[in-house]
């Protein structure tokens, strides 16, 4: 069973990420607290998803320190993680929520009702017995949702989870998203798509090179941002 | 089996000496199958999944002893289970128990090797997704296999294929005994020594076609759920 | 998972139970170690359903050359040997393997050759034929395989003045199998071999062969069984082991063995004298 443990505020302490010579993130200092949802943006290897997958205990980083609630321990108690292509198991839509709640730790017997009602969260209660394997993209991308929402997480990190989807999908993954905000979890998503993050953002934290150029909320960062990169990326140049 | 018939007509006469050693060729092969999937396949995902000294001097270990030579395996089990060997008081020398062992290990590296491989390739995909919903060392394994079951299949009739179609070591430890350990293969070697080439072809030739329809069949299963379930 | 792992489990433990059901159904059987000569001819085939009848023992046979036969024998696999090498069989008796020894019955060993007889050896002498095939370096099968043909086609050549391990090459061949493969590689390169007869009467791969030296006294072959010794393996079936011994050795048996006929051909001539050795 879960133990009553937190996994916030989640601090990166002086974090950097090193592939042989290569800096993939550098010394990257950032506290994710309760509150709206934070949107990680920036130019493609700017590092936000390999900044997520830290956050999420995925990997280990090279230099400086994370912890989860004070924890330094990465076993993702109370957070969720949605990829930019989830990987659905070889069995159906419901056995896919089924899995993630047993892992979460749900006991066997509410599994099935808890499934029921993750899947109409996500507009999937028809689809619950095809196998997962032969839903569309969007359909995955709100099943990947399912299982995260599964772990009944503090913090639902997300990494372009509307990158290969049409509008259609995008809003009903993005629906899913305020929903889980306004439920009290806490967002970190990754996008390269503005007008997402405008819909989204409560707080922008702007990437390049691997290092945290900017952090703002997200009226001010568009209205005024403060560095030459985040002015460059928000006219749509190509930040380098 | 009547030597004056050919192959041909005992399967039209459902002669039931013959249908008595196929069905026996079968349980024993199905059941060393079982036997080795459970065993071959822990060890498979284990491989796949663990990182220790000496891993990688086991998968090559294992990989050769996918060529297990037949009549050694049935040599070794021979002298174990022989009365004046350790396992003696078994008692099981000279019965079918005897060969399900026999074929269970000359497949068990033949299971566990190709499960390695295949969970190996399917823990590539499933890393991330797995460590985020925390799945522990146990509930991978398991998941892994059951995910890549179709693969597996493969990995089962590699290991049936091969059980079906040694003669060596259930000859030794079966002793082929006439209506009691006598299956399709050791029935192929006495017709031959018998000089009766027909009947031993035939004889094959049913062999080859039971091999053949349970591949078929386990083909058409793949395809089949693959398709239902993506 | 629960599901499947149960799937699992049932659809092994149905496997091995279906194998296994026969093993617990052998109280009343027993093994017998015997030659291949006397199961590829047949024999057993005719005689063991006679003898189930009768008895309700299930006798099962594994077919050795006589060498390999004892040697299962020796280790406790067997309750009883059906062999032909007396040699052998009073060596296996002398360690006290065997309870007593009991002549059964005899054959004779047949010259087997092309019908062409290309060393020209056919007739009634067996050492004079052999020294011919020597000399001629005639191709020549051997089974090579301690069997009790084998034992009585090397004292032949001792008998001929032939030294084989020394007058050897590639005319003599060691195949280190049965008669059956003997005679079909025999078969295959037009050579000559030494079978018993009961093999060489229902063997169906004939090709080109023909006997070419048949009646000699010295081609006798004498088939003894035994009992083995309970006391040497305890697990020896001695009720239904001797059972088996005494009804083979028992007129009714021995008219049993005197029955079989292949194509009209007495195979085995019944010479049991009850009194054991």
């Amino acid at each position: 069973m879960r133990a009553p443990v937190s996994d916030l505020p989640l601090v990166l302490d002086d974090v950097s990420l090193q592939a042989g010579a290569t800096a993939i993130l550098d010394r990257i200092s950032l506290t994710i607290a309760p509150g709206a949802p934070t949107l990680f943006i920036g130019p493609n290897g700017s590092g936000k998803t390999s900044l997520l997958r830290l956050c999420m205990g995925l990997a280990k980083p090279t230099g400086g320190r994370i912890s989860w609630g004070g924890r330094s321990d990465p076993t993702p108690t109370r957070r969720a993680f949605v990829f930019q292509r989830p990987v659905m198991l070889r069995r159906t839509a419901a056995a896919n929520v089924t899995y993630a709640l047993a892992q979460a730790g749900e006991p066997r017997a509410r599994r099935g009702e808890r499934a029921v009602a993750l899947l109409e969260r996500v507009g999937l209660a028809d689809l619950a017995d095809r196998p997962a394997r032969l839903l569309s993209g969007g359909e995955q991308q709100r099943l990947a949702l399912a299982r995260a929402l599964a772990r009944d997480p503090q913090i639902l990190l997300l990494d372009e989870p509307t990158a290969s989807l049409d509008p259609a999908a995008t809003r009903a993954v993005e629906e899913i998203v305020l929903s889980a905000a306004q439920s009290g979890i806490k967002i970190a998503m990754a996008s390269h798509d503005l007008g997402q993050v405008r819909r989204l953002a409560g707080e922008v934290v702007f990437l390049a090179r691997g290092a945290l150029c900017e952090r703002a909320a997200a009226s001010d960062f568009f209205d005024h941002p403060s560095t030459p990169e985040a002015r460059a990326f928000l006219r749509g140049d190509l930040v380098i | 089996m009547p030597d004056h018939l050919s192959a041909l007509q005992l399967i039209l006469n459902a002669d039931p000496t013959l249908l008595a050693i196929v069905q026996l060729s079968l349980s024993v092969s199905l059941a060393a199958v079982a036997l080795a999937a459970a065993i071959g396949m822990p060890i498979g995902a284990l491989l796949a999944l663990t990182h220790f000294p000496g891993r990688a001097i086991l998968v090559v270990l294992l990989n050769a002893m996918m060529g297990l030579p037949p009549v050694v395996v049935g040599l070794a089990l021979y002298l174990l289970l022989s009365r004046s060997g350790p396992l003696g008081e078994l008692g099981i020398l000279f019965t079918p128990t005897a060969m399900v062992l026999a074929q269970t290990v000359l497949i068990v590296p033949i299971i566990a090797a190709l499960t390695r491989q295949t969970v190996e390739d399917l823990w590539i995909e499933y890393r991330d997704e797995l460590g985020a919903m925390d799945v522990g060392a146990l509930g991978r394994m398991t998941t892994l296999l059951w995910d890549a079951r179709f693969s597996l299949l493969t990995a089962l009739l590699a290991g049936f294929g091969r059980a079906a179609a040694e003669v060596g070591a259930v000859m030794i430890v079966g002793g082929n005994i006439d209506g009691f350990t006598r299956t399709m293969t050791t029935a192929v070697a006495l017709e031959t020594s018998k000089g009766n080439l027909p009947l031993a072809m035939g004889l094959g030739a049913i062999l080859i076609v039971i091999v053949l329809a349970i591949n078929a069949a386990a083909w058409g299963t793949r395809v089949w759920s693959q398709r239902v379930t993506g | 998972m629960i599901f499947r792992r149960s799937f699992v489990a049932i659809a092994m433990l149905l496997g091995i139970a279906a194998v296994c059901r026969p093993s617990f159904a052998d109280d009343r059987s027993i093994v017998v170690a015997s030659t291949t000569s006397t199961q590829d001819s047949g024999l057993f085939g005719y005689l063991l359903p006679i003898f189930k009848a009768k008895t309700g023992i299930e006798v099962k046979v594994i077919a050795q050359g006589t060498g390999q036969a004892l040697d299962t024998a020796r280790r406790g696999d067997a309750d009883v040997v059906f062999v032909h090498a007396k040699a052998q069989e009073e060596k296996f008796l002398a360690e006290g393997f065997g309870v007593k020894r009991f002549d059964v019955m005899y054959n004779d060993f047949v010259l087997i050759g092309p019908k062409s007889d290309p060393a020209g050896v056919k007739g009634r002498d067996i050492e004079a034929a052999l020294k011919t095939i020597q000399a001629k370096g005639a191709p020549f099968v051997s089974r090579g395989d301690r069997s009790g043909t084998h034992a009585a086609e090397l004292a032949l050549w001792k008998q001929a003045g032939v030294d084989i391990a020394a007058a050897k090459g590639p005319w003599y061949r060691e195949i280190g199998q049965g008669m059956g493969a003997a005679l079909n590689t025999a078969s295959a390169m037009n050579g000559y071999v030494l079978s018993d007869r009961g093999t060489w009467i229902s063997f169906k791969n004939r090709g080109d062969l023909d006997v070419v030296v048949e009646g000699d006294k010295r081609l006798f072959n004498q088939y003894g069984v035994m009992l083995v010794n309970p006391e040497k393996h305890p697990t020896v079936k001695k009720e239904l082991g001797q059972a088996f011994v005494d009804w083979v050795i028992s007129p009714e048996g021995q008219a049993a063995i005197a029955a079989y006929e292949i194509g009209g051909q007495q195979l085995f001539f019944p010479d049991a004298d009850k009194k054991g050795s």
